[in-house]
């Protein structure tokens, strides 16, 4: 089936884009993340040029959170207060992110900048969850589960921040001021590398914030809805690069594989699938290095004047 | 073939006018003046014909040659280069005018026809590409991100040569097959045929295609640009409604 895309110019197979859609949105339904690390890199490699790939993986994006956002509120599985802050620091950095964004590509340097970035947040994440859930696993068949689950806490970094409030869906009494700038850093990388974030928060949001592993797939993905739809805002003023027919596309797929997703998510064992989703993580950030380190995929680039 | 035989039938009517000159006539057309880049179209192939006609000396042998240009536009190329083991842009070279599109065909491989210098006046052939640099004036740097971007536009289908792509029958009629990938850009495309003989260009004359958008592309393009917000506004509608709507289509499973 062959679409013409208007705004990426060039015709393409659009069951392919469909099936693209299909797999990041069950990724999205079964991790809660945006599945976009994945959409962004395929789409280029698929021939669409990279600022159209960015801005229209980040309309599908919220395609696919907008269910998964619903389905965890009616489990009373989003904090929204804790949301609101995140989406306030989000803001800020999905527009700090245009502007070093804008700054870099002036440098020429934004496609090094995005890979660098792509190995160094891919890489380190998906290496913790792969060891995470190994040991797990290990844990399990030795039949000593539930020991290391006892208490999350946070790290003693955020401890320190002034000004405490109260998150009571996510049982803590921290600082604003955390939640806030995890909420900048997600920012700017969505706006830098078309994706989500989601990745980067859920951890960041266990792990860092410590908070309750009941509502963290729920606000990280009402996070990744609004701010995905202030980066497709953002991008239709200053890129103009958001293809309707290609977010449409992948919206066709994603919104159906985050339906499927949330099945699978159902009957699966949620160590097996982080164990699956660190691979893919993995798998894309060693492509990327590939490129940077061995053999770029191109030498020279085109950028109009 | 209906067209290509009342072009004939127009040619054999006119050959009478054009006799009293010296200088051979060269007779182009393109099998289609218009490419519409629209829903359904994956590319087309431009079929480019005509013939020769010399007045003079109809035994002679001519080459033909045609090049097809599409609009020409201001680039900056980059160039990797590998530092302290990652691959990062480092130099780049700037061009005032590099057409989006080039193909060429000939009746024999370009330097079998002409001599080099020709090649570079008419710009006959991948190699000889008039690129218009405007930053360095290294010619072995220039020389290197020439065929830089040439190779990266011949593996995107944007720049081609198709040596012996050029037909000749019984001396007179030429055709050419030209394919035009989906990737190209609207705008103004030129036609230019030249006919050959003992190494000098004797006649050359040019036609044009036009590709543009047309209908919902047109539409999406212009909303794109013209109502950015709107837009904007649309594709986040469209992208919430969609995911609202399949949560409630597969509620009811």
């Amino acid at each position: 089936m062959d679409v013409y895309l208007p705004i990426a110019n060039l015709a393409v197979d659009g069951l392919v884009i469909v099936a693209l859609g299909v797999a990041t949105g069950i990724l999205s339904g079964v991790f809660g993340v945006g599945g976009g690390f994945l959409t962004t890199p395929l789409l280029i490699f698929y021939g669409i040029p990279p600022t159209v790939a960015a801005a229209s993986a980040a309309t599908q994006v919220t395609g696919a959170s907008v269910s998964g956002v619903f389905a965890h509120s009616r489990k009373d599985g989003v904090d929204y207060q804790m949301g609101a802050v995140t989406v306030a620091g989000g803001m800020v950095g999905a527009l700090l992110g245009a502007l070093i964004f804008n700054l870099l590509r002036s440098a020429g340097q934004i496609d090094v900048v995005i890979n660098v970035l792509y190995v160094l947040m891919l890489g380190t994440i998906g290496g913790l969850m792969a060891r995470e859930s190994l040991e797990t696993l290990r844990g399990s068949k030795d039949g000593s589960t539930g020991k290391r689950a006892a208490k999350r806490r946070h790290h003693p970094m955020i401890a320190s921040l002034p000004y405490r409030w109260r998150f009571y869906k996510s049982g803590l009494y921290i600082s604003p001021l955390g939640p806030l700038i995890l909420g900048v850093v997600v920012g700017i990388l969505t706006m830098l590398m078309g994706v989500g974030g989601g990745f980067f928060m859920v951890p960041a949001m266990l792990y860092i914030l410590g908070m309750s592993a009941k509502v963290v797939v729920g606000t990280s993905l009402f996070n990744i809805l609004f701010i995905t739809m202030l980066v497709t805002m953002v991008h239709a003023f200053t890129t103009r690069a958001v293809d309707i027919v290609l977010a449409g596309l992948l919206l066709i797929g994603s919104v159906t594989g985050a339906q499927l997703g949330t099945k699978i998510a159902n009957f699966a064992k949620p160590e097996h699938l982080r164990l699956v989703l660190a691979m893919i993580v993995l798998a894309i950030a060693l492509r990327m290095a590939f490129g940077l380190g061995v053999r770029p995929d191109e030498v020279y680039t085109v950028v109009p004047l | 073939m209906t067209r290509l035989l009342a072009f004939l039938m127009a040619l054999l009517l006119a050959m009478p006018a054009f006799a009293q000159s010296e200088d051979p006539i060269l007779v182009p057309d393109i099998s289609q003046h218009e490419i519409v880049l629209q829903q359904g179209f994956t590319g087309a192939t431009l079929l480019l014909y005509g013939a020769v006609l010399d007045p003079a000396d109809s035994d002679a042998q001519y080459d033909v040659v045609v090049v097809l240009k599409g609009p020409s536009e201001p680039i900056l190329l980059r160039e990797k280069e590998r530092i302290f083991g990652i691959w990062v842009n480092s130099e780049e070279s700037a061009y005032r005018s590099v057409p989006s599109f080039y193909a060429m065909a000939s009746s024999r491989p370009v330097l079998d026809i002409v001599d080099e210098r020709t090649a570079a006046i008419y710009e006959l052939g991948l190699d000889y590409l008039q690129l218009s640099p405007s930053g360095s004036i290294d010619p072995a740097e220039q020389q290197r991100f020439s065929e830089g971007l040439v190779d990266l536009r011949q593996r995107q289908g944007l720049y081609a040569q198709y040596d012996e792509g050029v037909e000749i029958s019984q001396g007179v009629l030429y055709r050419a097959d030209i394919p035009i990938p989906s990737n190209v850009v609207a705008g103004r495309y030129v036609a230019e045929t030249f006919a050959i003989y003992d190494g000098r260009v004797i006649s050359s004359a040019t036609s044009e295609v036009q590709v543009f958008k047309e209908g919902f592309e047109l539409g999406v393009e212009e909303a794109a640009n013209d109502y950015s917000f709107f837009y904007g506004l649309f594709a986040v509608g469209l992208s919430v409604f969609m995911g609202w709507a399949a949560g409630r289509l597969f509620a009811l499973v």
